[in-house]
């Protein structure tokens, strides 16, 4: 007899396990980066981190039953109305919302607060789906090209404006998917290609050697081949360009606000001012790299109980982890998210709706654009920017968020054999 | 079309994952340097000193110990007082004195502690100690210095204080730390090995404030301090403190040793000062101003001052006569005052009345013979050879070199050799003539007061000597002293030549020190005049007691105080008689001593 096909069967099982390993893991260094030795509090204690934090877990498995339990179509036919709902609260943050250090990123009442910014990801996600899944939808077209980019855009500005650059950014990683949806590569060559410029520009101290570079790149290019004029100035005249972009963003990094200015020139000499602009950067160094191979052992790290290293069970929870676990933890944990990762790509392509696929990428992308960002700062390869890492920093807003993001994904793919192939 | 591109974000991620894995190894695993600065961080090694061991007197009476002194500590961000005019009358400052405490306190930190009112005395401290728990935010740290009950014996004792830039390099162990302190002179120094115990090292964690956050690794790590051990003296509390009494406002050396042991009874030095200035707050201070009296109260008379031995001199060349079958009992020469000068005696004197006159002429004839013994022809020669021959046997007297008394910076005096002259005069240019002041302890010899009291114990021992020192036991126990204190030197001249010595010596005193007189106690003495170029000669006294079984044997100089029968024959005997009798009985000849008006 055939087994009845009902979704429950069909979930991805691993993505599941990996998903709690991380969560348990994270609930785990949320606990050691508040413990104190000669206070000693139960794990389960409310009044520290690690028994808020699992009040969040438990309410995340109530949003991931609802969501299991919800009907298959319901994401996609609320994409919109979801969309719009966040874009309105969103709106609203800026007006009802509770300042804080100068930035307004939650709304609610009383104790309750939700971060819709956090939110708005899965939202924006699904609006995505929603408008690029028409088969004749071609991102190779400026038209289409247009309307996804408003979709993406819409939130970006009005998160710009609480302001929180960091959560904006992560809005961009949604160019991964869009890559898998085919948006033409030279826009990635030309962007990377840009972004290279921009790090050389800054990170080289005089900019006659990146001039010079250029220009030679730029003969050597005209002499082979053949001559023709037309040639010859589009050649020169990109030179010019980037010589001219060179020069310009040292002059845009001087109209920065000085602590992003400060951000940025840490990222390129982090000794240059070690107790100040460099303290996050360099302490959280310290910490991970006094971790070994095997780490000092769970809640033997002194880096990180002592507070020497700033927010780090929010932003640079990966510090406690890397202190107390060593290389080995690190190594559990990066393997545990690219495996995840892997799995979601694959799980995404064998989607067979259009919907559920670019819905699956969203997942992959904005996961995989907080996973690298996040560790890659609190070891010095990015710059200090305020993202956490999914499912293990403390806080309501970013855990309910990613849960919800990750497991409509996981329902989708569930219910995959219920749906009607549509895909072009 | 898009085929590949799902692999392409695939690629990414395996390489992301990769990139951040590198990076992570490289400064987990490769670069040890983040380790060494997360302890520079956290890990607070704290330094537990241990108390430095106590130094008793000969009989057991304390001479060094460690006085606590106590500091009022501030944390400022916990400390509240609620009613300041109470406050002010329990720790007994002023308001203007807490505002200023408290507010460089708050400027160095909030949260760790600074002192608010420094250096309590243990008896303020016993005032304030119940009322500290009413103000949170205050405690009590305690330090030790070192004290002294009795305030004597400054030299032989020594000082400490914080270890100087040479001492740590020299310090191979590297035991010693910036701002530790160390015996830096006389016995705190010789025995600083005893005296420090072993340090005790807590490591602790601090967090990112500075904030205390317990032990580190819950001590394991951690070591006790081992307190210092407990030294015993040679000293005489009581004949040390008289000996300085009796040398206020003079410049001399008193060393006093127990003939049988070599044990130094008491050491003076003088100008002295009070050891207790050289401790606490005001160390560098009062070393300031010490160090640049004029009258050198730092200098180390007893072993570190120079002078000719004088008369004293002429009973060590008696008695090498007598070993070398030169003199005798009854060899007689006559005070011949064209040889050299002397005062007036009955002339001719044999050996005993050349001892109990000090006659000069005497000994440069009796010296003449001891030099000269016709084994070349070459006057020159034989004056050469017989010089150095007598120069072995004066150096078996303690003399011309170090004694090795346990002080630093000890000299060893000088006997001089034909070398010397030859330096002097040239080789073959200087025969007796030239020499024959040596005959009565002038000229090149030199010798330092604590040689002078050895020679005196060598006449009271007939023959031999130990090493004089000033450690008796060691955690009480008498073996563990240097065992180069408990050998015996025997100075090659047989016993039965020091009888009559011995007699001349107390009869001496019939002849030129006639102050130094106890009716019922025979003292063995022998006068010299150390001559001075500078000034009036200093006055030298040599002697034991008693002398049919000799308890003490003393040096004393007293500088530029004349005569050897008035001051430093008056000082030694009052101090013998202290030391034997336990009392003086002689307070006009005490009050001549302390007039101290010896040229007349």
């Amino acid at each position: 007899m055939r087994e009845p096909d009902i979704p429950i069967n069909r979930v991805d099982w691993l993505v599941v396990v990996i998903y709690f390993a991380l969560v348990i893991i994270g609930w785990f260094n949320i606990y050691a980066a508040v413990y104190d030795s000669q206070a000693p509090q139960s794990m389960f204690d409310m009044s520290i981190n690690s028994g808020q934090q699992l009040v969040r877990i438990g309410i995340s498995v109530v949003l991931i039953i609802l969501i299991m339990a919800a009907d298959h179509r319901l994401f996609e036919n609320l994409a919109l109305p979801i969309y719009l709902v966040f874009l309105f609260i969103l709106l609203l943050t800026p007006v009802f919302g509770k300042e804080v250090n100068g930035q307004v990123l939650s709304i609610g009442f009383g104790s309750f607060r939700i971060q819709p910014g956090e939110f708005a990801k899965f939202a924006t996600a699904l609006a995505l789906a929603k408008v690029m899944e028409r088969p004749t939808f071609d991102l190779a077209k400026t038209k289409n090209q247009l309307v996804a980019f408003g979709v993406l855009m819409l939130p970006i500005v009005l998160i710009l404006l609480q302001p929180d650059t960091g959560t904006a950014m992560v809005y961009f990683s949604f160019l991964i998917m869009f890559y898998r949806e085919g948006l033409p590569q030279r826009y990635y060559i030309l962007g990377l290609g840009f972004i290279a410029l921009t790090l050389l520009a800054l990170g080289i101290e005089n900019n006659l050697y990146l001039v010079g570079a250029i220009a030679i790149l730029a003969l050597i290019l005209i002499s082979i081949g053949k001559t023709s004029w037309k040639r010859t100035i589009a050649f020169s005249a990109i030179a010019l360009l980037m010589i001219g972009y060179t020069y310009s963003i040292d002059w845009v990094v001087s109209k920065l606000p000085p602590h992003q200015q400060n951000r940025i020139m840490v990222l390129f000499n982090p000794d240059i001012d070690p107790l100040g602009v460099g303290w996050n950067v360099t302490q959280s160094k310290i910490a991970i790299g006094s971790g070994g191979f095997f780490g000092k052992g769970y809640l033997q790290g002194t880096q990180t109980k002592f507070d020497f290293v700033p927010e780090q069970h929010t932003d640079f929870i990966f510090c406690t982890l890397g202190e107390e676990f060593g290389w080995a933890g690190s190594f559990i944990v990066i393997g545990l998210f690219v495996a995840l990762l892997y799995r979601l790509v694959v799980m995404a392509e064998r989607q067979k709706t259009r919907f559920s696929r670019i819905y699956g990428y969203s997942v992959v992308s904005i996961l995989f654009f907080h996973f690298m960002i996040n560790i890659s700062m609190t070891i010095g390869l990015f710059p200090v920017v305020g993202i956490p890492l999914p499912f293990f920093s403390y806080g309501g807003s970013s855990l309910w968020s990613f849960t919800m993001l990750l497991f409509i994904f996981v329902k989708m793919d569930a219910s995959r054999s219920q749906q009607l192939g549509r895909i072009s | 079309m898009n085929d590949q591109r799902p692999f392409i974000i695939i690629i990414v991620i395996f390489l992301v994952g990769l990139v951040l894995l590198t990076k992570l190894f490289m400064i987990q695993v490769v670069d040890d340097s983040f380790s060494r600065r997360a302890e520079r961080n956290a890990i607070q090694r704290v330094v537990d000193h241990p108390y430095r061991g106590l130094i008793y007197d000969r009989n057991g009476e304390l001479l060094v110990y460690n006085n606590p002194i106590f500091d009022l500590m501030v944390v400022p961000k916990e400390f509240t007082v609620k009613d300041t005019a109470r406050f002010l009358s329990i720790f007994g400052i002023e308001k203007e004195q807490l505002i200023t405490a408290y507010n460089a306190a708050r400027k160095y930190s909030s949260v760790k502690p600074s002192p608010l009112i420094k250096q309590i005395s243990t008896t303020d401290f016993a005032k304030i100690q119940d009322f500290l728990i009413d103000y949170p935010g205050l405690f009590i740290t305690t330090r030790s210095v070192r004290s002294y009950p009795t305030p004597i014996a400054a030299h032989a004792l020594g000082y400490i204080g914080e270890i100087n830039g040479q001492q740590l390099e020299r310090d191979t162990t590297d035991y010693y730390e910036q701002g530790d302190y160390v015996g830096l002179s006389g016995m705190e120094r010789f025995y600083e090995d005893e005296l420090r115990g072993q340090k005790g090292v807590k490591y602790k964690m601090v967090n990112v404030r500075g904030v205390d956050k317990g032990p580190f690794k819950n001590g394991a790590y951690d070591t006790a301090s081992v307190a210092g051990t407990n030294l015993t003296s040679t000293l005489d509390r009581d004949l040390q403190l008289y000996g300085e009494y009796l040398m206020q406002g003079k410049t001399g050396s008193v060393v006093a040793i127990e003939p049988k042991t070599g044990e130094i009874l008491a050491f003076i030095s003088a100008p002295f000062y009070d050891p207790n200035d050289l401790t606490g707050a005001d160390f560098g201070k009062n070393y300031t101003i010490l160090n640049s009296l004029n009258s050198k109260p730092f200098l180390n008379r007893p072993i570190m001052a120079r002078y000719p031995p004088g008369s004293t001199f002429k009973i060590v060349q008696s008695l090498i006569g007598l070993q070398e079958g030169i003199l005798f009992p009854e060899t007689t020469y006559a005070c011949n005052k064209s040889l050299v000068a002397c005062h007036n005696h009955p002339s001719p004197v044999n050996l005993f009345g050349a001892i109990r006159n000090s006659c000069n002429p005497y000994y440069h004839q009796a010296f003449r013979r001891m030099i000269n013994r016709e084994v070349s022809s070459n006057t020159f020669k034989d004056t050469e050879i017989g010089l150095d021959s007598w120069r072995e046997k004066v150096l078996k007297f303690g003399l011309g070199g170090r004694l090795g008394v346990d002080m630093i910076g000890e000299y060893g005096g000088d006997v001089p050799s034909s070398k010397l002259y030859d330096r002097i005069y040239g080789e073959g240019r200087w025969k007796y003539s030239t020499i024959y002041s040596l005959s009565i302890g002038q000229g090149e010899l030199l010798v330092t007061p604590l040689q002078m009291a050895n020679l005196a114990a060598i006449f009271a021992n007939k023959g031999y000597y130990y090493t004089p020192h000033l450690i008796k036991a060691i955690d009480g126990d008498p073996t563990r002293i240097p065992a180069k204190y408990r050998t015996k030197h025997e100075v090659g001249v047989d016993a039965k030549h020091f009888d009559l010595i011995q007699d001349a010596m107390a009869e001496a005193l019939y002849g030129t020190a006639n102050r130094a007189i106890i009716e019922d106690l025979v003292i063995a003495g022998k006068t010299g005049t150390a001559q001075n170029p500078h000034g009036e000669d200093h006055s030298v006294f040599v002697a034991f007691a008693p002398k049919d079984d000799p308890k003490i044997a003393i040096a004393v100089y007293v500088e530029n105080a004349g005569w050897g029968g008035r001051a430093a024959a008056s000082t030694a005997s009052l101090m013998i008689e202290k030391y034997i009798k336990g009392q003086i009985t002689r307070p006009a000849l005490e009050e001549y001593v302390l007039a101290g008006n010896f040229i007349y």
